[in-house]
């Protein structure tokens, strides 16, 4: 149950960006989606959403098809943070926090008390409390990134999508948001660039390499050598140095005579489904 | 910035409407011939049914049949207009729309030149009703245009933009080739901004859109404050984007080719009067689309005042004062745009 994707494809302009990936994260897991820039991460994201219509396949959520529930009641489940939210509007954080609320709201309803409570309990979650009344023009690009997850929190979704929330931020401020998501008692599926974050903070990966599915499973079965040389084209060595003895990725430079590696074929298979 | 809280808002909005209030009894009285407020009260007393009043029917006419149609007209306009300019700016994430950004205005003057340049309809149409006609043709182009290029802000702009410079183009070739002297002053005039030609008809059709397109866009209000961080977004808070959109550009676009085919295509009110307003109640539409409406009918008010007084007998257009007092503060806002506040 929750949140999964049967076989998705997303077509534009007669080119196939998401080429029939399935997934199916299980709850409160955090899933990693990896991929170099252009393999369909962010697109994919788009589907499970719901901001884009599949052009083949099915996303479900609790077993329904998504078309079939209408925006709002997807976005009473399922938020969406993304990599670089800007705003011409001037807005206190309070002001972005309670957008979160949209989707609960009457057209002509004013906020009730569990809205404003849902709002504050997302700035306390997101430690945001003395910010509450800045404007959202004068915040890092950290505390843009917190307020967009308190905003999204606010939704009270069960499933919470981000995509390369941590782009645009310092290496302190990607470890806390990381760690702030895996925290969350929610399905999070956060699209990645940097392979050790995902190897530290995600419970199981799936790698995209133009647009389809090329490896899932645990961040120690997903990241070897061989795959980030198939995905990346870059050479690595892979030990088990990280955090409960995850992966860690260390890059080593290009050999300059060496050929590219092979841009084409997979690894082991995969095409589907974590968990 | 000091926002308002909802009492204040509340207070703000009962000044306001006493303020409007004020302001038409007062701008009635202000002209070539002498009324007191309480003329005014007393002929409005007597035509809704209070009994005689003692003026002579000559004032009594001035009142009735041109002072005060004429002031309630520049309400409903700059109440109008403030209104499109606030909803499309944030339906199109641009600081510089305005009403007329989707091609509205230059439509209405070539439906306006046909019927009275070439005499399109046999002078069974009148001048509104072709101003009416062409606004709606060019807004049609561009939703056509806007949305068979992918239907995204900026290619709707664009789509405006193309459609003003077209009708703008068909409107001058049309009064360069066939007007005498005497049409295309009055065409000048019209496309200027006037409300000189105001009746009650003109005020009851304009209050009645208004007033729907008011509902509307309140109603409409929590989607539109959702598009703060552009359309991916408040699709994902679960805003049925094209239906919002094509809602409201439709609504705005009746709204202002009503305002336009009555009083020409006044300038800047829709432009500049809802960044002041922001400024005062915050970007929550809730707030601010009523607030702006308002302040858009305190100003049109006055500002037709100065049009139609300041060099009497001669009245200068309302679109010009609007643009005089609306070129400084457009400049005002560029300036902050520029700054990226």
């Amino acid at each position: 149950m929750g949140l999964s994707a049967e076989n998705v494809s997303w077509t534009a302009g007669g080119r196939i960006i998401v080429d029939g990936v399935s997934l199916e994260p299980r709850p409160g897991e955090t899933l990693g989606l990896l991929g170099p820039n252009g393999s369909g991460k962010s697109t994919l994201l788009r589907l499970l959403a719901g901001v884009r219509p599949t052009s083949s396949g099915v996303v479900r959520l609790d077993g329904n098809p998504l078309r079939e529930l209408g925006r709002r009641a997807v976005a009473r489940r399922v938020a969406v943070v993304e990599q670089h939210a800007t705003t011409q509007v001037h807005m206190t954080v309070l002001d972005v926090v309670r957008l979160g609320r949209t989707p609960h709201r009457r057209p002509w309803g004013v906020l009730s008390a569990r809205d404003e409570e849902a709002v504050r309990e997302a700035i306390r979650r997101t430690r945001l409390e003395e910010r509450a009344e800045q404007s959202w023009h004068t915040l890092s690009g950290g505390e843009r990134q917190r307020v967009q997850i308190a905003r999204a929190l606010a939704q009270q979704p069960r499933e919470l999508l981000l995509d390369e929330p941590t782009n645009h931020l310092d290496i302190q401020h990607q470890l806390e948001l990381l760690a702030l998501v895996a925290r969350l008692p929610l399905t999070s599926v956060v699209a990645l660039h940097d392979l050790n974050l995902a190897a530290m903070f995600c419970d199981h990966l799936l790698v995209l390499k133009h647009g389809r599915a090329v490896a899932a499973g645990t961040p120690g079965q997903v990241l070897t050598e061989e795959l980030i040389a198939d995905v990346y084209g870059v050479r690595t060595v892979v030990t088990r140095d990280g955090p409960d003895g995850r992966p860690s990725v260390r890059f080593l430079p290009p050999v300059p005579d060496a050929p590219t590696p092979p841009q084409t074929g997979t690894v082991g298979g995969f095409s589907s489904a974590t968990g | 910035m000091a926002r308002l809280g909802l009492r204040g808002v509340l207070l703000l909005w009962a000044g306001g409407l006493a303020l409007l209030a004020l302001s038409v009894a007062t701008a009635i009285t202000i002209g070539p011939a002498d009324i007191a407020v309480r003329d005014v009260w007393a002929v409005v007393v007597s035509r809704l049914g209070g009994g005689e009043s003692s003026l002579t029917p000559i004032r009594e006419g001035i009142i009735w049949d041109l002072r005060l149609p004429r002031t309630l007209l520049a309400a409903v306009c700059g109440a109008g207009l403030g209104l499109c300019g606030a909803v499309l700016q944030s339906l199109l994430r641009n600081p510089l729309a305005d009403p007329f950004l989707l091609g509205v205005s230059s439509g209405a003057s070539t439906g306006a030149v046909l019927v009275v340049v070439l005499g399109v309809g046999g002078g069974a149409v009148s001048l509104s009703v072709g101003a009416f006609a062409g606004a709606l043709c060019s807004f049609a182009c561009v939703l056509l245009l806007g949305y068979a290029s992918g239907g995204t802000t900026d290619r709707l702009v664009l789509s405006g933009v193309a459609a003003m410079q077209l009708f703008s183009a068909l409107t001058s070739f049309i009064v360069i080739s066939s007007a005498d002297a005497e049409q295309t002053r009055g065409v000048l005039f019209w496309l200027l901004g006037s409300l000189s030609g105001a009746n009650w008809n003109d005020v009851i059709t304009g209050a009645a859109v208004l007033g729907a397109v008011l509902a509307v866009a309140v109603y409409t209000a929590t989607a539109l404050d959702a598009f703060a961080f552009g359309s991916d977004a408040a699709a994902s808070l679960g805003v049925s984007v094209t239906r919002v959109r094509l809602l409201l550009l439709t609504a705005t676009a009746l709204l202002t080719a009503v305002l336009v085919s009555v009083a020409g295509a006044i300038g800047f009110v829709g432009l500049v009067l809802p960044h002041a307003v922001r400024a005062v109640v915050g970007s929550g539409h809730r707030r601010l689309l009523p607030t702006t409406a308002l302040a858009g009918a305190v100003f049109l008010v006055w500002v037709d005042t100065v049009a139609r007084t300041a060099m009497d007998p001669q009245e200068i257009p309302v679109g010009v004062v609007t643009s005089l007092v609306g070129v400084p503060a457009f400049a005002v806002v560029l300036y902050r745009v520029r700054r990226g506040t």
